[in-house]
């Protein structure tokens, strides 16, 4: 009997598990939010978390889209030249990078940059008891540390975003004229043609879900980080691995919502 | 002041303790002595609402700590970390002003770094320490800055958790000195764990040792030489043998 039960206890163990770090989250998530409207409010943080979320992430954006930009030329015009369909390399690359892979890349850089350091940040922050310093200073840890880390990337990324897809469409601009024998001029008449109002919202729509789910997720495992060094490295390894999957699976969810009809 | 009644604390299987009472009057040193593991920080964080007691009451002036206002409860307070446990990103006077920037006690900019780098001073540093970052600081360093912003907001109640731990004997010394001076100067109720004698000697009115889960003897610092209670004796004496067993 022990057999056959030993099995489903283990799996009714690890789905309450499960539900109650569901559950957890969803907490966090609520109460991140209602700082948002609670005073006091840190303005020097969010500031403080607008330049380093936002500003210092500009490079690792700009390269990353350059050179997306530049590959997805290349790709669409060798693909495109085995159904003598090469021209239509501005209207793709730039649907392309505004639709899906702006706000994508630019939400996995994020998870990269940002996550990990802000799950890195807090972590060490509760290992070394500065988190209990703040409680002790009469200063709440989630009003302090969280909701303007969260706030600034939810207003930042989707600026990202857009300066993302600008530089994609400019690395395959720069692919597609100088060596694939574009016309500058009838490229960027083709890709401003092209490109609808709702391609743009819908990019900035993913840039600030992923910006959020980004800064939440450092947030969250570093609040709940392990003790020493070791759980300092497994928060912050799972922050990241955490972000990146949420943020690929809200873009599936977010594209079959926005591009559906 | 402080009262903590019967106090049980769990986590997990691991129960930390098992009905620890203890009484500090107004104005007192009271310093907790206990081995490593005994309960002595989950006591502390028990009264400071960091951690929340499975069974027992703490009151604090006759008003229990659950029921009190969090705000004004805390702005009672000041403590200093084992590890001094600044801020990493903030300069030092800014570490030490922090309850003074923000919250209900704020003041203008101006005004706090003033008051920051007079307790700085108090605690015997000197005026260009407050533009550093706490990483630029040694050991000791930190600790009297630590120790600065305890006191920033002149609190009623003051908790040190293993003050002198990762510090020389000097320096040592130097915090045990400055700790008494401090407590005695401000007439503020003081909380000390550790387990380092000679800071006992320092610092404290009475003792109190915590074994097991619960205070075991309480008395002054010439009861604890003279009494008789075997746990006191062995861990006083640092002896391996005893009714504290030395491996746990």
């Amino acid at each position: 009997m022990n057999l056959v039960l030993s099995p489903l206890a283990t799996v009714g163990r690890k789905t309450l598990g499960m539900l109650a770090g569901i559950g957890r989250f969803i907490m966090f998530l609520f109460e991140t939010i209602s700082h948002f409207f609670r005073p006091p409010f840190y303005v020097g943080e969010f500031f403080q978390a607008l330049l380093s979320i936002g500003y210092f992430s500009l490079p690792v954006v700009g390269m990353t889209a350059l050179f997306t930009g530049g590959a997805l030329a290349l790709q669409i015009y060798a693909g495109g030249a085995r159904f003598n369909a090469e021209a239509v390399v501005p209207q793709i690359v730039a649907i392309g990078m505004v639709r899906e892979l702006g706000p994508v890349m630019v939400g996995l850089m994020i998870a990269a940059r940002v996550t990990s350091s802000v799950a890195a940040e807090i972590a060490t922050m509760r290992v070394t008891e500065q988190i209990d310093a703040l409680v002790t200073l009469s200063t709440n840890p989630m009003k302090y540390l969280t909701a303007p880390r969260v706030l600034a990337a939810v207003i930042v990324v989707p600026i990202l975003v857009g300066i993302g897809d600008i530089i994609g469409i400019a690395g395959g601009f720069l692919v597609s004229t100088e060596t694939l024998g574009f016309n500058s001029a009838t490229y960027l008449r083709n890709t401003a043609d092209f490109l609808e109002t709702t391609d743009i919202v819908s990019s900035l729509i993913k840039g600030a879900v992923f910006g959020g789910i980004a800064a939440l997720m450092g947030c969250y495992y570093g609040m709940n980080s392990g003790r020493g060094a070791q759980g300092v490295g497994r928060a912050t390894k799972s922050s990241v691995e955490a972000a990146a999957v949420l943020i690929l699976a809200a873009n599936f969810a977010l594209t079959a919502l926005l591009f559906s009809a | 002041m402080i009262k903590l009644d019967k106090i049980h604390k769990a986590f997990g299987d691991n129960q930390v303790l098992r009905g620890a009472t203890l009484h500090i009057p107004k104005g007192e040193s009271m310093v907790i002595i206990g081995g490593s593991g005994t309960g002595k920080s989950v006591a502390l964080k028990c009264v400071l609402g960091l951690v929340t007691p499975d069974a027992g009451t703490i009151m604090v002036d006759g008003q229990d700590v659950t029921t009190a206002d969090r705000d004004a409860f805390l702005a009672r307070f000041g403590m200093l970390f084992q590890g001094a446990a600044l801020f990493d990103s903030l300069p030092v006077w800014q570490n030490v002003a922090f309850r003074l920037l923000r919250g209900s006690l704020k003041r203008p900019k101006a005004e706090a770094r003033e008051i920051a780098i007079e307790k700085l001073r108090r605690v015997g540093l000197k005026a260009d320490v407050a533009d550093r970052l706490p990483a630029e600081l040694s050991g000791g360093m930190q600790k009297r800055v630590g120790l600065a912003r305890a006191i920033a907001a002149d609190p009623e109640i003051i908790f040190f958790d293993e003050p002198t731990t990762g510090l020389d004997p000097i320096m040592a010394g130097v915090i045990n000195d400055l700790i008494r001076e401090i407590v005695v100067e401000m007439g503020a109720t003081a909380m000390t764990i550790t387990h380092d004698m000679t800071s006992v000697r320092a610092i404290a009115d009475r003792v109190a040792m915590l074994h097991d889960g619960v205070i075991q003897w309480t008395g002054t610092v010439a009861e604890m030489d003279q009494t008789a209670d075997p746990y006191v004796q062995q861990f006083i004496h640092g002896k391996a043998d005893g009714p504290i067993e030395a491996v746990r």
